[in-house]
């Protein structure tokens, strides 16, 4: 039970972060490796705020600002300083290291498991039934991540939304409609890396510590929630003759939240079945190799029979 | 009206391959006007056209519309004014959103793309209406997905796109290139429509010299960076094929083919 608690637990907390993650790679088309240090971020913001006491849930918005922050110097680097996509993000991931440890106080490990957090403060003790408080944190982290869902939801389904969808589909397309480019893709990175840290902030308060580490492998575990969501649990998502005929096909939102629970799902799945948790990023990364295969050759096979 | 001064434009400054594309080129379109460009592969056509639109930059000269010079504005801010469709029917629409989403998205231009719904349901009907005018059947078809479409209808959706603000210029690329021939002349008779009722001036460059003789009230012929044949006016009308042709077959000599 504790084990099913937990895959939920980490994979809502993990799927608000592949929510940016879906922004960038599915949306923009932009590979972007900030998130990598931008969850960290949130971590390291979230710690030295709380210790010096914000309240817990003010640390969540603080971190997301911070996040859009790093992912407007990223679009920055790339649109106007005309670097590389995949290069304008390892640079802002290698810089923000050390700014993440001056931000944690110069250290690698700050613990907050005294202070008050989102899961366990005075509110919650007083309102929540004692017969509910084994799921307290499971819920409000569904509460927590279907908020951001259904925000990023209707996001995308305004004018502002509807550019960004459109200059990761056809760049060519906003230059015609008069718009730049490059300011909507700094602003798609500003939402992606802002979802990015209040993951991390999350984590943090889940966790009860910051740890500088705690980032490394963020871009894969995304890309690899997105994946499992999008191309393997939606059914032929994308241009079918025939989308109106199954009018109610799974929300890629929703899909890459169930995707990221699923991924949590078979890294625990691999860790009962007696790897070491040292091995945890070697299964990480396996696990992404295998769902790219798996991912690919799927897609072949529906293009041969289209 | 349209004017371009004095334009330079050379290609891999520096290197061996350094190559003049125009050298004090002027070119200058009444308003109104609608210019069919032919000429050979490699005669600077699209290259004009870039140059219009701001995708590419020039060495030396000068860019007018009107009284503005827009040498230096930057190619989206000159979009605001222009509408282009280009030869290959992807480059005009969005083809993971739907017709609806993508009728929305062009209807928006020029207008701020802020927090309020994408899409304004009142204006359903007009899209519809507009999609109509096409006789591709596409108004029964708003939640589908562009990318679900022939290349024949999206390149009618991207003309309809790029004309559905008020433009003042309408520049086509080659636009019925990369369709079959009835499909070709489907959208060219569109073109032809669309240009009248909305009085665009309008620069299309076409291989097709049938098309180029039939449309249009001035004919520019490019060759080497240059217009070696330009009219307009009853010289134009009174322009067939066959003089095209033999003008054509004249600089192919010239180049030795």
């Amino acid at each position: 039970m504790t084990l099913i608690m937990g895959i939920f637990e980490e994979g809502l907390i993990y799927a608000i972060m592949a929510l940016g993650v879906y922004i960038t790679y599915k949306i923009l088309d932009f590979p972007d490796l900030s998130v990598d240090s931008t969850f960290p971020m949130g971590a390291a913001l979230t710690a030295s705020a709380i210790l010096s006491g914000v309240h817990p849930a003010a640390a969540l918005f603080l971190s997301f600002g911070a996040g859009a922050l790093a992912g407007c110097v990223t679009g920055f680097i790339h649109v106007k300083l005309k670097v590389r996509d995949l290069l304008s993000g390892i640079i802002v991931m290698t810089g923000l290291y050390s700014l993440n440890l001056r931000i944690a106080g110069g250290r690698a490990n700050v613990p907050i498991f005294t202070q008050e957090t989102i899961f366990e403060n005075k509110f919650l003790a007083e309102h929540i039934p004692h017969s509910l408080s084994p799921y307290a944190m499971v819920l409000i982290l569904l509460v927590i991540t279907i908020m951001c869902k259904v925000l990023l939801d209707l996001y995308l389904s305004t004018k502002s939304g509807y550019l960004l969808r459109a200059v990761g589909d056809n760049e060519a397309l906003v230059t015609s409609l008069a718009k730049d480019k490059g300011m909507v893709k700094i602003v798609g990175l500003a939402i992606a890396n802002g979802f990015t840290a209040m993951a991390g902030s999350i984590y943090c308060q889940h966790k009860g510590f910051f740890e500088i580490s705690v980032g490394t492998g963020t871009m894969v575990i995304g890309l690899a929630s997105v994946i499992i969501g999008i191309q393997l649990l939606t059914p032929e998502s994308g241009s079918s003759m025939f989308s109106h005929l199954h009018k109610k096909e799974l929300r890629p939102t929703t899909a890459v939240i169930i995707g990221s629970i699923v991924y949590k799902a078979c890294i625990s799945a691999a860790i009962s079945m007696g790897m070491e948790a040292n091995d945890l990023k070697l299964i990480t990364s396996i696990l992404f190799l295998i769902i790219l295969i798996v991912s690919t050759e799927r897609r072949r096979s529906v293009k041969g029979h289209a | 009206m349209l004017k371009l001064n004095h334009i330079s434009k050379y290609y891999n400054t520096g290197t061996i391959n350094e190559m003049c594309l125009f050298q004090d080129f002027n070119l200058s379109v009444e308003e109104g006007q609608f210019v069919s460009v032919v000429g050979s592969n490699g005669s600077g056509k699209t290259s004009m056209l870039n140059i219009i639109c701001g995708s590419i930059p020039i060495d030396s000269g000068s860019i007018y519309i009107g009284e503005e010079n827009i040498t230096y504005m930057p190619e989206f801010k000159r979009q605001r004014r222009i509408g282009r469709v280009y030869q290959n029917p992807a480059m005009g629409t969005c083809p993971h959103m739907t017709i609806l989403e993508n009728m929305a998205l062009a209807d928006n231009k020029g207008k701020a793309f802020n927090l309020l719904p994408g899409t304004n349901k009142k204006r359903i009907d007009l899209y519809r209406d507009r999609l109509k005018s096409l006789g591709l059947g596409l108004e029964d078809k708003l939640s589908v997905k562009v990318g679900a479409l022939s290349g024949g209808q999206r390149q009618a959706m991207a003309l309809l796109m790029s004309t559905m603000t008020p433009i003042e210029f309408l520049i086509l690329d080659e636009h019925t290139a990369a369709l079959d021939p009835k499909t070709a002349e489907i959208i060219m008779e569109l073109t032809g429509k669309v240009v009248k009722e909305k009085k665009l001036t309008t620069i299309m460059v076409t291989h097709n010299l049938r098309y180029a003789v039939e449309y249009g009230d001035r004919l520019l012929m490019m060759h080497q960076g240059r217009a070696i044949m330009d009219e307009a006016g009853e010289q134009k009308a009174a322009l067939c094929i066959e003089d095209l042709l033999e003008q054509f077959n004249a600089i192919s000599i010239e180049c030795g083919n």
